[in-house]
This record gives structure tokens, C-alpha cells and sequence, in this order.
């Protein structure tokens, strides 16, 4: 991401009340994370240290700090997820892509990541996958969706 | 020309609803029909459920799928629905409908919830018409007298909370308010928040408005948890709409007075629906937790005067200002007037959306409501209130859903979440991921959260695996008792209340390992 770009985003929302989050936001939309070049850059406009927006960065699950794959796919880890069996379906979707939470898979398509909570309560499991989320996901409906996400790219 | 429905929410988007939209499209070519994508009722376990306009009625089926797109077109042109698979008839008879006291829900999924019109319709921008007419202390008043109470978790009375905020006028009248309504809802279990805002848009714009007016603020924020990317567009399109239309902006509706509406979306941590780290959140910083005093409504936002209310609680204001106090008031029992938004979460045969008079037993909730487990196992513990919340035994089912009622047992109501458990539940391991959960997302401010729930989830492992099981219970109470009296906020503070109930009502999780 050239400095121009970070600089253009946080000129068009440095504006607002309480700019940082919308700033580090539209950067990740734009880039999937947040370069630690633009950290420095955004702290010089809105007058913060680098520290304070490294601690910013660093506080939400969001804000990712490297690169990640392709597509994001989220498994809902939270209670009612639990009471219909997300544990396994966690453990199935580990050892099916042969990742741990946080990692992204070699063809670079993948990152898996917990999430907690999706609002999808009453009809359990849940997936989100960008910006899609899905209900009632078992095993074999796991499989297929990351198969068309495979076939997609 | 028959109208269609098709659902628009994330529900039943999550089951394929957009897909049954296009292949309805794609397959009518005869028969003259309108597509509309409307709201959920909050019968989610129906969904993807479609409707048909048919002699004045919605006639509802279920659980429909892309392959039944050419039946349901020459049902419309016979006008016969009995025989479709999922044929539930008037959705308004509907069992789970029929006896429900919706207030706040009672426009949820007639139309298409951004469809300014159909709000009106359905009596919306009536209580910001009256309100306009009202004085401010009139607008305080009328909420104070209608028992309203925060649906967020806490239930302070709003109607308390505004006055302070109308107060700090009388010192500096010139001051900047804002209201800011918090849509963080990250309670597991819960979704009544993303319902209002998906199907019902219209009504929290309006709630913010008329708060805005009661306390005199111009200026407010929805903050919007990231995990909600649907009522994301949705409130940003119903915002730009009410603005062209004069309901926020510069001159509402005329009246010379001033009303601006942001959506701003939070970054996923659980913490941050806390008020006080919401607000750091909002203005930029780590969303860690702040010390109160100072409360919010003196100096909250930017360190100004700050409204912070749910999003129940907001669009409830706006049928309080339509309907009047009594009419609201008239619901409930003891202290807890009006309604709740109960939802029905988990391990259940019916999950959904039931709005109630508070005073309904869990029981009545989960077994009448909820048919009992989606597994067909019997049910073996409820947690209400999110994850701060208690885990209930059937001994305790009978109690009576109101606010002191659950606080004279430990529990608590909170934000309306009911998440049902079988008897395959390992409660040692619910115990255990409550204190994972308070590890993960605590703020960090103070030891007892941030290093007790680590240990906690330590301690629990060495109970589970039979390491001196006695002794590590002892220190796990300890540990438990230090938590809910060193913590600064009901992160900390709460944790306890799952990992005790846990263990007071279900200790066999704890021995048998
Ligand atoms: C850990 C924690 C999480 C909370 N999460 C939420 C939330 O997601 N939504 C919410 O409205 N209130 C939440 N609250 C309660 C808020 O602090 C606050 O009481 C509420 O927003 C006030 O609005 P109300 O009076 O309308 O309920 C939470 C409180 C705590 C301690
Ligand atoms: S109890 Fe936990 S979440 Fe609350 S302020 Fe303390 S450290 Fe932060």
C-alpha cells in the first residue's frame, strides 16, 4: 500500500469524531491488513505516537497485522454454538484444512479463525465466511462450502 | 398482482433465502406476482419462510427450498396453499405468533424494512411527530412514567438516565450531547438487537431522534458490532432514506430542530459493549474499560454529556412516545414494566423471537415456546443473560422472568438470551469456557480479570483431570470470590456467576473425571 493511498484514507475520514477505528477500518478493506508502515503515517496526522496506534491496532481481533488468505472463515465458538455440537465441527474443520486458528492455508486461499458470536443463535452452527454467514452447518455442509470457495478462486 | 416475501435477514440468508429470490425470479414467466424482500418475523427456525399476500391474509411456508419455487407458482394461480410442503397457513395464527405481546416487534417482517412508506403505515414516526410537540422535560417525563428500564444488561431506568444528561443544561446550555446507542450485542444467544435493526431500521432511527430531543443532543452514533455486515448496509441505507425524507438532518420534519445519524462499526472484541469502553472505542482508543464516576451522561462521549442506551431500548421509546406511558406501562410485572425480547437460543426445537410481558416463566418459554431440545434429548441447563450469566437446573425453570426475580436466584435476565443445553453437557467444560471467554476478551485494566481468568481456566482443567480435585476446588471459589469483588466492571465482576452455578447445581461434572 503506497503512502499516498494510507495518506488519502486518512485525509477523507480524519474529520470525524473519534477518526482512528474508520481510518484503520477503510486501510484494512482496502489492503487485509494493516501495514505497519501506516501505522507511523496515520500516528503523524492525527498526532499519536506510533505506540498509540500499535495499541489501537493491537487491542481489536479485527485489526490484523500480516497478510492473510483470501477468503476469512470464521467458526462461531460461543454457547449456543457449543449446544449443537460446534466443538466438533471446529475439530473437523481443523483437521480437515489442516490449520490452527490464526493460519492460513499454503494455497493462500484460507485463514480459519474463532469468532464469538455471530447472531445466528437459534439456528446453530454457524460459519461466516467474508462477508456471508451461514446456519446449521455440519461436517459434510463445512466440505462443500469450502469447496466452492476453492472453485471460485 | 400477488405479492411474495422472501426474507432478507441474515437468518434466513444464512439457509439460502437470497438463492430462493433469484430462482423465483428466474422462474416466473406466467403468473403476475411482486417480489418483495421483506424482514424476519423472528421465527427463525421457519426460515427461509416465504409468504403470499392471498385474500387479505399472509399465508406462510416453511423451511422453503429452491426446488419448491414451482409448486408455490401455481399454488398463486389456483389459490390453493393447503397442499404445499411447509404449509403453515395465517402466519399472524401461527401458535408462536398469535399469543406474543409485540411492541417492539409488531412491524418486524410485514415489509421491506426500508421501505419509509410501510413504516408509516404501520403507525412509524408517530411518537417523533408527537414528541416534536412536546416539550423536552414533557419527552423524559413520559419515558420515566412509562418504567422503561436499559435492555442492554443492566436495567437502569432510562428515563433517569435522560434527566441527568437534560440536566447538565442548566449549567452549560450551549454544551454538545450525543446519543449513542449501542449495538454491540455479543451476548451468544441473543439477537434481537440485529432483528430491530434488520427488519425494523426505521424505529431505532426514530428512538435516537426523540432521545435526542428529550436531552437535547444533535449529534448520534449507532456502534455496530463487525460481525453484523448485514445490518450494516441495511442501517446505512435506512439513514441516507430518513435523511432524504427530513426525519434526521437539519430540519426535521421542519421543525427547525437538528439530528445526525452515524453508524460506526466495532473491530470484534466482546468488552467494547461495555458503555465506557464503547466510548474509548468510539473516540479512537483501546477499548479498555473506564472508572465511574464519571458517569457517561456528564461526561461521556469526547467527555461530553452521553446518552448510552441499547437498541431495545431505543425503539422502545419510540412506541412509549406513540402509544403513551400507560399503554407501555401496562405490561409487566413489579418493577420490570413492558416487554421483553426473550430469544430462544441453542440446543431448541423452535429458536426465535418471543416478545412477552415480563413475568413468564422459563419453562413456559422453552417447552411451550421452544418445543423442548432440537436433539430430542431432554434438557439439562439454561444459561439466561449471555455468558455472565447462570446456568439454571430445571429446579429453577419456574421462576418468573423479571429483573429481581432472577437476581434474588444469582441470575440474571440481561439482555434477553435463552441458550437451552441437553443432558450430553459437560457443565466442568462450561465452566471452563467461561473463563476462556473472560481470558480472551477481558479490557486488561485490572489483575483479577485478566490474570484470574487464566488461572481459572487452569484450575478448572486440574479439577477435570483429577489433580487433587478437593483442593483446587477450594481454590477455585477463592479465586471466584476475588474475581467478583476485584474487578472493576461485570466482565470480571460476572464471570463467577456461570462457574458457580456450574458447580453449585451440576457438581457430578466436577467428580466424575
Ligand atoms: C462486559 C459487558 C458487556 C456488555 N455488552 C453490552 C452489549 O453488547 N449491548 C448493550 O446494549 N449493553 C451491553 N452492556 C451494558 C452496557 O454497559 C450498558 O449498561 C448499556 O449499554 C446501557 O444501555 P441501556 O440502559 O439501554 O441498557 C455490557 C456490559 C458489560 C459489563
Ligand atoms: S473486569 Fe475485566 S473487562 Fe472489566 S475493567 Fe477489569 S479487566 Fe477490564
Amino acid at each position: 500500500m503506497s503512502t499516498e493511498t494510507i495518506e488519502a484514507i486518512v485525509d477523507r475520514l480524519s474529520h470525524k469524531e473519534g477518526p482512528l477505528l474508520p481510518i484503520l477500518h477503510a486501510i484494512q478493506a482496502q489492503q487485509g491488513f494493516i501495514p505497519s508502515d501506516a501505522v507511523g503515517l496515520i500516528g503523524k496526522k492525527l498526532n499519536l505516537s506510533r505506540a498509540e496506534v500499535h495499541g489501537v491496532v493491537s487491542f481489536y481481533h479485527d485489526f490484523k497485522t500480516e497478510s492473510g488468505g483470501v477468503n476469512t472463515v470464521q467458526i462461531c465458538r460461543a454457547e449456543a454454538c457449543q449446544s449443537v455440537g460446534s466443538e466438533l465441527l471446529e475439530e473437523h474443520a481443523k483437521a480437515s484444512l489442516k490449520l490452527d486458528w490464526g493460519e492460513t492455508s499454503d494455497d493462500g486461499q484460507i485463514t480459519l479463525e474463532p469468532v464469538y458470536c455471530l447472531g445466528n443463535c437459534a439456528c446453530s452452527p454457524s460459519v461466516r465466511i467474508n462477508d456471508d454467514i451461514y446456519a446449521k452447518v455440519d461436517a459434510a455442509r463445512f466440505d462443500e462450502l469450502v469447496t466452492q470457495i476453492r472453485k471460485n478462486n | 398482482m400477488t405479492k411474495i416475501y422472501i426474507p432478507q435477514d441474515t437468518v434466513s440468508c444464512a439457509l439460502g433465502a437470497d438463492a430462493i429470490a433469484v430462482a423465483l425470479a428466474d422462474a416466473n414467466k406466467s403468473v403476475d406476482v411482486e417480489i418483495v424482500r421483506n424482514g424476519s418475523r423472528g421465527l427463525f427456525w421457519l426460515e427461509p419462510l416465504v409468504e403470499v399476500e392471498h385474500n387479505g391474509k399472509r399465508i406462510a411456508i416453511g423451511e422453503f427450498s429452491g426446488s419448491d419455487v414451482t409448486s408455490l407458482l401455481d399454488a398463486v394461480s389456483t389459490g390453493k396453499f393447503e397442499s404445499l410442503k411447509g404449509y403453515l397457513g395465517d402466519i399472524e395464527q401461527h401458535d408462536y405468533m398469535r399469543d406474543q405481546d409485540r411492541l417492539t416487534f409488531a412491524r418486524a417482517g410485514i415489509a421491506d424494512p426500508l421501505c419509509i412508506d410501510s413504516y408509516r403505515a404501520l403507525n412509524g414516526f408517530k411518537g417523533l411527530e408527537r414528541a416534536l410537540a412536546l416539550s423536552p422535560q414533557a419527552i423524559v417525563d413520559e419515558v420515566r412514567e412509562a418504567g422503561l428500564r436499559g435492555r442492554g444488561g443492566a436495567a437502569f431506568p432510562t428515563g433517569i438516565k435522560w434527566q441527568t444528561v437534560l440536566d447538565t443544561s442548566l449549567e452549560a446550555p450551549e454544551i454538545q450531547k450525543y446519543i449513542v446507542c449501542n449495538a454491540d450485542e455479543g451476548d451468544s444467544g441473543t439477537f434481537a438487537d440485529r432483528l430491530v435493526m434488520e427488519a425494523d431500521p426505521y424505529q431505532l432511527i426514530e428512538g435516537m431522534v426523540i432521545a435526542g430531543l428529550a436531552v437535547g443532543a444533535t449529534r448520534g452514533y449507532i456502534y455496530l458490532r463487525s460481525e453484523y455486515p448485514k445490518a450494516h448496509r441495511l442501517l446505512d441505507a435506512a439513514i441516507e432514506r430518513a435523511e432524504q425524507a427530513n426525519y434526521l438532518g437539519a430540519d426535521i420534519l421542519g421543525s427547525g430542530k437538528c439530528f445526525d445519524l452515524e453508524v460506526r462499526l466495532g473491530a470484534g472484541a466482546y468488552i467494547c459493549g461495555e458503555e465506557t469502553s464503547l466510548l474509548n472505542s468510539l473516540e479512537g482508543k483501546r477499548g479498555v474499560v473506564r472508572a465511574k464516576p464519571p458517569l457517561p451522561a456528564i461526561e461521556g462521549f469526547l467527555g461530553k454529556p452521553t446518552v448510552v442506551n441499547n437498541v431495545l431500548t431505543l425503539a422502545a421509546v419510540s412506541s412509549i412516545l406513540c402509544d403513551g406511558a400507560d399503554a407501555y406501562k401496562n405490561f409487566g410485572m413489579g418493577r420490570s414494566r413492558g416487554t421483553l425480547a426473550f430469544q430462544l437460543a441453542g440446543n431448541i426445537k423452535r429458536g426465535g423471537l418471543v416478545e412477552l410481558a415480563f413475568g413468564t416463566t422459563l419453562r413456559e418459554l422453552v417447552e411451550g415456546y421452544g418445543g423442548g431440545t432440537h436433539s430430542g434429548k431432554p434438557m439439562r441447563a439454561i444459561q439466561v443473560g449471555g455468558p455472565l450469566g447462570a446456568y439454571l437446573p430445571e429446579s429453577q425453570w419456574d421462576t418468573p422472568l423479571d429483573y429481581e426475580s432472577f437476581a434474588a436466584i444469582k441470575a440474571m435476565v440481561g439482555h434477553g438470551g435463552i441458550v437451552v443445553f441437553d443432558d450430553t453437557v459437560d457443565m466442568s467444560k462450561q465452566a471452563r469456557f467461561a473463563m476462556e471467554f473472560c481470558a480472551v476478551e477481558s479490557c486488561g485494566k485490572c489483575t483479577p480479570c485478566r490474570i484470574g481468568s487464566v488461572r481459572g481456566v487452569e484450575v478448572i482443567d486440574k479439577i477435570r483431570t483429577g489433580t487433587e480435585p478437593d483442593n483446587n476446588m477450594v481454590l477455585l471459589k477463592d479465586l471466584c470470590d476475588t474475581m467478583e469483588f476485584g474487578s472493576l466492571c461485570a466482565m470480571g465482576g460476572m464471570t463467577p456467576f456461570p462457574v458457580r452455578s456450574a458447580i453449585e447445581h451440576f457438581a457430578d461434572d466436577f467428580s466424575k473425571k
